[in-house]
């Protein structure tokens, strides 16, 4: 009796290949998500971009400048390649927020929103009372909300059961640098959730980026890490392979942690003391 | 100086004299702006791209137009 030979894998099959991050539907190839603010030169961005992997970027809506007619980031960004997430950055009340939200969508490039409401000014922490109530409004008028919030898990649930996306919360402050304070309150939200967690805010450097996708999270959110580095071109590819790292490093599962040493190589068959 | 041929609106924030008899497209084109790549705000409630030709400025409207910058 004969048996069909086993089906060929494919040849161009990735034996890393991960389930891909999915919000609202949609499969992104990419769990790094970055910001377009504070390059040095739109040159710059646009190859950082690229050398980050990342599909999902973030923009701002502001006022056109009528005196100096500066551009607008639709002449350096192609829409089509990347995959817009306009934020409410400048919003210190829900109603700012919704009416960001609004005039991103007029735009006709998305209805995903990047909710942010500050409460303040010092910290740019997130005003948690604001954040839910806009939420609550936007996924009511149909936007696929993003919500970026505080490290706070009763928050991250409130914000999942109003319908939104994704929750985002910080790692640390806004443009920081710090990296990931609160491992344990990162895990604690996405051990809960359903919706994808993506930490948003306050990795400085590719290390930051792995520990925090060691934590198990889906994406991670950044900007001012890229823009502000001295080279924003090679820490982007770094933090490319720092998610992909830790990704991978949460995925394989990490070795216990212990007080004592533990000897790597064999006890038996070692030589005689002089 | 304000003429016959022009109208007070709120552009921005800032007062301005526009051209009277503009539509919201027409005004953009005079601003130099591509209709395109701006959302506008007329009076509180934000404009669909569609209604830019058919929506006529007028006096005393606040007007905002706004666009897409780089942001994290």
């Amino acid at each position: 009796m004969s048996s069909a030979p086993p089906a060929a894998a494919p040849a161009t099959a990735d034996p890393w290949a991960d389930e891909p991050l999915v919000i609202a539907g949609v499969p992104l190839r990419s769990r790094l998500l970055v910001g377009t603010g504070k390059y040095r030169d739109p040159v710059t961005m646009v190859r950082a971009l690229e050398a980050s992997g990342a599909e999902v970027v973030t923009v701002a809506v502001r006022r056109v400048d009528l005196e100096r007619r500066d551009d607008t980031i639709l002449a350096h960004l192609d829409p089509r390649r990347f995959r817009l997430l306009p934020n409410t950055a400048g919003a210190t009340t829900a109603a700012e927020a919704i009416r960001y939200a609004r005039l991103a969508r007029a735009a006709g490039l998305s209805d995903w929103i990047k909710l942010e409401v500050i409460g303040d000014p010092e910290t740019l922490l997130p005003d948690v009372a604001a954040t839910l109530e806009a939420a609550r409004q936007l996924v009511a008028e149909g936007f696929v909300v993003l919500a970026y919030t505080n490290d706070d898990l009763v928050t991250a649930l409130r914000l999942e059961d109003i319908g939104c996306a994704a929750v985002m919360p910080l790692a640390s402050p806004i443009g920081s640098g710090l990296g990931l304070l609160n491992p344990f309150t990162i895990r604690a939200i996405k051990r809960r959730l359903s919706v994808p967690v993506i930490v948003d805010a306050g990795v400085g450097t590719a290390s930051d980026a792995a520990l925090t996708m060691e934590q198990g999270v889906d994406g991670v959110l950044m900007n001012t890490a890229l823009a502000e580095a001295k080279d924003s071109v090679r820490m982007a590819r770094a933090m490319r392979l720092a998610v992909e790292a830790g990704r991978l490093a949460y995925l394989a599962g990490r070795m216990p942690r212990r007080e004592i040493a533990v000897p790597s190589s064999p006890t038996w068959g070692l030589l005689d003391s002089p | 100086m304000p003429t016959a041929t022009t109208i007070p609106v709120r552009l921005n924030g800032e007062p301005r004299q526009v051209p009277a008899g503009l539509s919201v497209a027409d005004l953009l084109t005079h601003l130099g702006l591509e209709p395109r790549l701006v959302v506008v705000e007329r009076n509180g409630e934000v404009l669909r791209r569609e209604a830019y030709s058919f929506t006529p400025v007028q006096p005393d409207d606040v007007l905002e137009l706004v666009h897409f910058v780089g942001g994290g």
